[in-house]
């Protein structure tokens, strides 16, 4: 018997992983939740069939959501999180003992009690005293707060199903306003290589401009998602991540990360011709 | 209302039945299931195209119907409490002028407020009645036309003794209802019909909790608008008869203007979205108004809008209100409804429906989802934030114009008329509509006097982006005036 776990990555184009067996499989109020086990990327979250987690390469997308804003600004001490169930984001933030408190909006709650369960190497730091969980919509919570946030991290699910909100222009504005003269917003920016999410992702970039004086595309590269070349969006009210890069004191805090360092953080801005010639030509 | 006969869907039924038939099409329409037309079949869908058919025996038919369509429109008339019910496919337009022209001929008088619908205005341009117009009303902090008042219905019936019918909005696009109840009782005392423009009131006949619906308060006939918060297609409408009318007349009257090729794409959503109403519709707009509540809630906490509700209630010109509409006021912003509606739609990509000088109008029903009443509430709070001006000096302070009568409707529109710049008309007697539209009530009505009034109005409205409709000039810079020799 073979088991395969497949997510079609365009209408012509599947990727596919050998499953061991599936561990949960739970239908919440706004999604299909999966669990499965893998001998080669261990255990693996997926959302409505969308591939979102694995224990194999989910450093390299919570290094980069996090550690690029903390070394840009090591002074920042509230942090609020939206999306992020399986708690990766989290994880990697409470490595920073400057960070005061974390508040993490995720909208579906069934996520963080599957993560919790079957998902522990992400879930690990969802109980610190340090973060408060909300689940709610983020686009509702984070309308409701004002100059409050140092750094916001948008880890969210692909901008058609629960997500879609948080990648229009009224949730960055609402973001620029609940973040402090110092603030600065991280997102997950999708991939610009297949056509399908293109569009949308130049949309999104857009808008951030739009809002933001700072703004930024920055990538890295994750085998499990689709064509492996991801973007993050950096925007910020004042700190520019090159320039204002204190890769001395980051690294005087020998925190231990397999993907992040201060020369990739530098190096992960050069993005391709093919990203740039998209984001300038809107 | 018949729970067991609600069930049914006789036109649904039947189109079943012809399909898993397969009859061979030697009729019309020529495109046959979708065959003849490809690139429409590849849009719209095989199953959409196969149903599109013409009437036949087993499908009845419309202007005479005597089968399914027939069996339809009575369990049609029993959701609705109704004596008889017409389905309806050329808009509630074709509705509200089947009723006006099923109770008045050329010269008779007819009672409405001046806010309707430029359908029952064009209804007597086409037949020739006589309007006599009751002033609405102005709520002036909401800068919006109100109901007409009970009182003021009374004294235009007294004074019109024979005056034929009553048109009554119920409600109007903003949800504000009059005393039904009492302008039915008064009208039939002094044998005057009562017509209901329900084109916004589906949802009275279903819901928990709403205003009073035309049928239930004995009204003679009603207009509704199916499609609009009902769930059929556009352009799909019920034309209802209570006790005071001959079925068999309105119908010869709807088939004076009706097409004699009724879409069965249209007549079917009908036939589904009455089953589903008198079903679900309970619970279905338990939800809408939940929604309509919370966001009117949102909205007001956001500071600077005023979402109204009932509290605008005082049993005069406001005697009922509809909890699912969402109507927005902005002034107090800065902004006039228009430009929110604008900014809305090309800054955040979402399209209300409508926005006038004061107030924008959202459509809430229970297919919305919490995520996208999220979107609309944050985005108004960043029109907030990034374009509310604290100068409100230039912002119109809007008055009930009263009308001035000068010529019936039909006789202005047919008289020889001339072309005039905008503000050269003053003085003049209109020949032609001009409204914004949507929300389509007209500002100017063929045979009305031109005032100076209106003219700033109408290039107020016209600056502030208003979709400007009615003249013979696209551009409406120049409007139709009639020539008086």
């Amino acid at each position: 018997m073979e088991l395969w776990y497949t997510e079609n990555h365009t209408d012509e184009v599947r990727f596919s992983i050998k499953i061991d067996r599936q561990l949960i499989s739970r239908q919440s109020e706004f999604q299909r939740i999966d669990i499965f086990e893998s001998r080669e990327f261990g255990k693996i979250l997926t959302l409505d069939g969308y591939l979102m987690v694995t224990e194999k390469d989910e450093f390299i997308y919570h290094d980069m959501i996090t550690h690029v804003p903390m070394a840009t600004n090591p002074n920042i001490k509230n942090v609020l999180v939206i999306g992020a169930g399986d708690g990766g984001t989290v994880r990697e933030l409470l490595r920073y003992d400057t960070i005061s408190h974390i508040d993490m909006v995720e909208i579906d709650e069934e996520v963080v009690k599957v993560c919790k369960e079957y998902l522990p190497i992400t879930a690990c730091g969802l109980a610190d005293p340090r973060v408060q969980l909300y689940f709610e919509d983020g686009l509702k919570y984070v309308r409701r707060q004002e100059s409050k946030y140092d750094l916001i991290i948008v880890d969210s699910t692909d901008p058609f199903g629960p997500g879609e909100g948080l990648f229009t222009k009224e949730f960055y504005g609402n973001c620029y306003r609940a973040l402090t003269e110092e603030g600065i917003l991280v997102n997950q920016h999708e991939s610009m290589y297949y056509s399908s999410y293109a569009a949308s992702m130049k949309r999104a970039h857009k808008r951030i401009k739009d809002s933001f004086p700072v703004a930024r595309i920055y990538q890295a590269h994750i085998p499990t998602y689709p064509s492996g070349h991801w973007l993050f969006g950096f925007a910020s009210k004042k700190f520019d991540p090159i320039k204002d890069l204190d890769a001395d004191k980051w690294n005087k805090l020998g925190l231990k990360t397999n993907y992040y360092n201060t020369d990739l953080h530098v190096g992960s801005f050069a993005i391709p011709n093919y990203v740039k010639e998209q984001l300038e030509g809107e | 209302m018949n729970i067991l006969l609600q069930q049914k869907a006789p036109i649904h039924e039947a189109l079943l039945r012809h399909k898993s038939n397969r009859v061979v099409p030697f009729d019309v329409p020529g495109h046959k299931g979708g065959r003849g037309n490809k690139e429409l079949t590849d849009f719209l869908g095989e199953k959409c195209l196969k149903v599109d058919v013409n009437s036949m025996k087993p499908l009845d038919n419309l202007c005479h119907p005597t089968s399914v369509i027939r069996e339809a429109e009575q369990i049609a008339a029993d959701a609705f409490g109704a004596k008889a019910a017409f389905f309806i496919v050329n808009g509630t337009t074709a509705s509200v002028q089947g009723m006006i022209m099923s109770v008045c001929k050329a010269g008779d008088k007819i009672i409405m407020p001046r806010n309707v619908h430029r359908s029952a205005i064009n209804a007597l341009v086409v037949c020739g009645a006589l309007p006599v117009y009751v002033n609405p009303g102005v709520n002036k902090d909401l800068g919006i036309p109100l109901g007409m008042s009970l009182f003021d219905v009374k004294e235009a019936i007294l004074s019109n003794p024979d005056a034929k019918a009553i048109l009554v909005n119920n409600p109007t696009y903003y949800g504000i209802c009059s005393d039904l109840r009492g302008i039915v009782e008064f009208a039939h005392e002094h044998g005057v019909k009562v017509l209901a423009d329900e084109a916004h009131g589906t949802h009275f006949y279903f819901g928990e909790d709403m205003p009073v619906s035309a049928m239930a308060a004995g009204a003679d006939m009603a207009a509704v608008s199916m499609h609009k918060t009902g769930g059929s297609l556009t352009q799909s409408s019920f034309l209802l008869c209570g006790e005071g009318v001959n079925p068999h007349h309105v119908r010869q009257v709807i088939n004076l203007t009706q097409t004699t090729s009724g879409s069965y794409l249209l007549l079917v959503s009908l036939d589904i979205a009455r089953k589903n109403l008198s079903l679900n519709g309970r619970e279905l707009f338990k939800k809408t108004v939940e929604y309509a509540d919370y966001a009117r809630n949102e909205i007001n906490k956001l500071g600077g809008y005023y979402a109204f509700g009932r509290e605008i209630i005082d049993k005069v010109s406001v005697y009922d209100f509809d909890p699912t509409k969402l109507s927005v006021h902005t002034r107090d912003m800065g902004l006039a409804g228009i430009e929110v509606y604008d900014l809305l739609r090309d800054e955040y990509g979402i399209q209300i429906e409508f926005g006038d000088i004061s107030n924008f109008l959202a459509i809430i029903s229970a297919g919305d989802r919490p995520l996208e009443l999220e979107r609309l509430i944050a985005s108004l709070s960043e029109i907030k934030r990034l374009y509310s001006k604290d100068d409100k000096s230039d912002m119109f302070d809007h008055e009930y114009i009263n009308p001035d009568v000068v010529f019936a409707p039909q006789q202005a529109f047919y008289s020889s008329k001339k072309s005039l710049p905008i503000r050269k008309t003053v003085g003049e007697s209109c020949g032609e509509f001009v409204m914004c539209y949507p929300p389509g009530i007209p500002i100017l009505a063929p045979g009305e006097r031109i005032t100076e009034e209106i003219v700033n109005y109408i290039l107020y409205a016209k600056e502030k982006g208003c979709l400007l409709t009615g003249t013979e000039d696209m551009s409406v810079n120049n409007i139709n005036v009639v020539e008086v020799d």
